[in-house]
């Protein structure tokens, strides 16, 4: 008998917005495109984004972060099980830092265990776009995103939660990154204030 | 043309396909390297054979040439030919009525031929057919010294090829290489690890060919023959140019799996159809080096199973519309561009095909409908006028000028709309992050 693998020395990063190594991290929410991109965005390595043929909403060049858009690949399969293969495939192999995936159906907790093996062997780390409600219980982390209207027009708020984590605990993030470098600002929960602020002369 | 329509009026014409004809004559060519070994094509409409030394295998020089023709016509085909002593003078006969010249009687052979049988050009034959000298004959019997002074030096040595005084030798063209190798076995196999085990002798010898030629494989095929003459294919692509056996032998091992043996494999052929150049490089050399290679194989390995078209690469294009100021390529036939600056307005980070808005109010709007759900505009950032390309028709450009504004919305999704004046009517074509 093979003992198992202690998985306790793998603790959960220090910065609580990126994703751990090796492991298969789930998002959902009509922000998840963009949590993808922020992403992308901090990993180094190729970039894959895997989605389905038919599926109309695609990246667009000019409105990519930096230095993403010549990183990355974009695979379109032609259905559910090419999708998985190729995620799967993606994440075994040593050059690929980040593998977007956005897969339409729910995810059977067989098909979610295979992907996190799959990361692991290749030490790459995989996000999958999922609609609300159709992970796997073998996700890392899932993640709820949602864009919010800003104050003003020079920042662009976001609100990223964590609906599952296996390695700590869960929290919500609302952060102002504008899409294009991979600085970004932490926004403190608003309070109520009585009287506006006071201009500082 | 209207001349010869004028003398036959039922004359049927066909423009002339060059490519087509060239091809054709290397294939007669190759056909032709049976009665000689020096084959050489003569021209864009002949072929020249050095029969020295090998009539006498035919039976004689007319016998060889009666089975040429023989042969020639049962393949639906006429041609000329002619034999003779030197190059020149079979160039000459060949097109003039053809025959055979014997050993020793150049002279008297083609002393009946017109001298633009020899080779030179329409002027030099016009000055000769003036001075009264039209025939080979007439310029064999004249002083060689006035000739060459009025003439050139080049009608002379056209002269002493003819007559073989100076030499001209026919010389094949190079064969271009053959990049297929096969394997016959004395016993059938039927066992993957058996084929896989022979697929790797054919590689090794495959990919030594390769080397050889500086070359490397884009396709490869593998036909198994089996014993009840059926053949089964197995054929991959490759994301660049490659000739590394065992790295192609791995993606072989999925095409192999699905063959169905039957009762039996006794020959394998292994072709590469497709071939690029590939100049001897250091491989496998720095973490760099390597990360190319194992992205390439990650590349061949998507490709051959969700096809290469599949498996793309974005680069920009010039143009303002946002549907075409990029395009998707193959990642297998393309090398990443360096991203465009970013100037001028934002653009979305997601674009689709544009969708409908409803219940639209206001110019921008300042409430609507979309996908089902209810927006209030917060913030509108806008217009910007890109007006269609009108060299290109385009259906969906079809309703005209685009006023696009970036609407960020009380809800938090910050859309791209656009409104297009000359057919009213509001609609979504992407989202910024």
């Amino acid at each position: 008998m093979t003992p198992l693998r202690d998985l306790t020395h793998r603790t959960a990063p220090a910065d609580p917005l990126s994703l751990l190594k090796g492991r298969v991290h789930e998002a959902e929410g009509p922000g998840r495109r963009a949590f993808a991109l922020f992403q992308a965005r901090r990993h180094s390595g190729t970039v894959l984004w895997i989605l389905p043929a038919y599926e109309p909403q695609r990246p667009m060049l000019h409105g990519l972060p930096e230095g993403v858009s010549e990183r990355l690949l974009v695979l379109t399969p032609k259905n559910e099980t090419d999708l998985l293969w190729c995620v799967e495939e993606a994440l075994r192999a040593n050059p690929v830092g980040l593998v977007i995936a956005e897969p339409q159906q729910m995810l059977s907790l067989t098909a979610g265990r295979r992907l996190q093996l799959a990361a692991e062997a290749g030490q790459s780390t995989g996000l999958l776009l999922i609609r609300t409600d159709h992970g796997s219980a073998a996700t890392e982390t899932r993640w709820h995103c949602a864009p919010l209207p800003a104050p003003d027009a020079d920042s662009t708020l976001h609100c990223w939660s964590t609906k599952k984590n296996k390695k700590g605990t869960i929290g919500s993030w609302v952060l102002n990154w504008n899409g294009t470098s991979a600085a970004f600002d932490m926004v403190s929960a608003a309070g109520e204030r009585s009287q506006p602020a006071q201009p500082a002369c | 043309m209207a001349d010869a329509r004028a003398i036959y009026p039922d004359l049927s014409t066909r423009p002339a396909n060059l490519a087509r004809e060239a091809a054709s004559l290397v294939g007669l060519r190759r056909w032709v390297s049976r009665y000689a070994p020096m084959v050489a094509s003569d021209g864009t409409d002949g072929l020249i054979a050095d029969i020295t030394g090998v009539a006498h295998l035919f039976g004689g020089e007319a016998e060889l040439q009666d089975d040429l023709h023989a042969r020639i016509e049962r393949a639906g085909l006429t041609a000329l030919s002619a034999i003779a002593d030197t190059r020149g003078a079979a160039y000459a006969l060949a097109r003039h009525g053809g025959g055979i010249i014997p050993e020793g009687a150049l002279a008297k052979g083609t002393a009946h031929l017109p001298v633009s049988a020899l080779r030179i050009d329409h002027a030099t034959a016009d000055g000769l057919g003036r001075v009264g000298l039209s025939r080979i004959g007439d310029l064999i019997a004249q002083p060689r010294a006035p000739l060459g002074r009025r003439f050139g030096a080049f009608l002379l040595l056209r002269l002493d090829q003819l007559l073989g005084y100076q030499p001209e030798p026919v010389s094949a063209g190079t064969e271009p290489p053959h990049f297929g190798v096969r394997m016959t076995l004395p016993e059938p196999i039927g066992l993957q690890s058996d084929v896989m085990a022979g697929l790797a002798r054919l590689l090794d010898r495959l990919c030594a060919t390769l080397a050889l030629h500086h070359q490397g494989a884009r396709r490869l095929r593998l036909e198994l023959r089996r014993v009840d003459h059926g053949t089964a294919q197995v054929e991959i692509g490759l994301a660049r140019p490659m000739r590394d056996p065992a790295r192609i032998a791995a993606l072989f091992s999925k095409g192999v799996d699905e063959v169905d043996a039957g009762f039996g494999i006794d020959a394998m052929r292994l072709s590469a159809p497709v071939t690029e150049p590939m100049p001897p490089e250091q491989t496998g050399s720095g973490p760099a080096q390597r990360h190319q290679d194992d992205l390439a194989d990650l590349v061949s390995r998507l490709g051959n199973r969700i096809g290469f078209d599949h498996v793309l690469r974005l680069a920009p294009s010039d143009s303002k519309i946002p549907e075409r100021s990029f395009h998707m390529t193959a990642a297998a036939w393309s090398e990443p561009v360096a991203a465009p600056l970013r100037r001028g307005p934002l653009r979305p980070a997601t674009l689709f095909l544009s969708e409908p808005v409803t219940h639209a109010s206001g110019n921008p709007p300042v409430r609507f409908r979309w996908r089902r759900m209810e927006f209030t505009t917060l913030r509108a950032h806008g217009p910007e006028r890109i007006t269609p390309e009108w060299w290109f028709d385009d259906p969906a450009w079809r309703s005209g000028l685009r006023d696009y504004w970036r609407i960020e919305t009380r809800e938090g999704p910050r859309l791209w709309l656009f409104h297009t004046p000359q057919a009213p009517d509001w609609r979504v074509q992407g989202e910024f992050v």
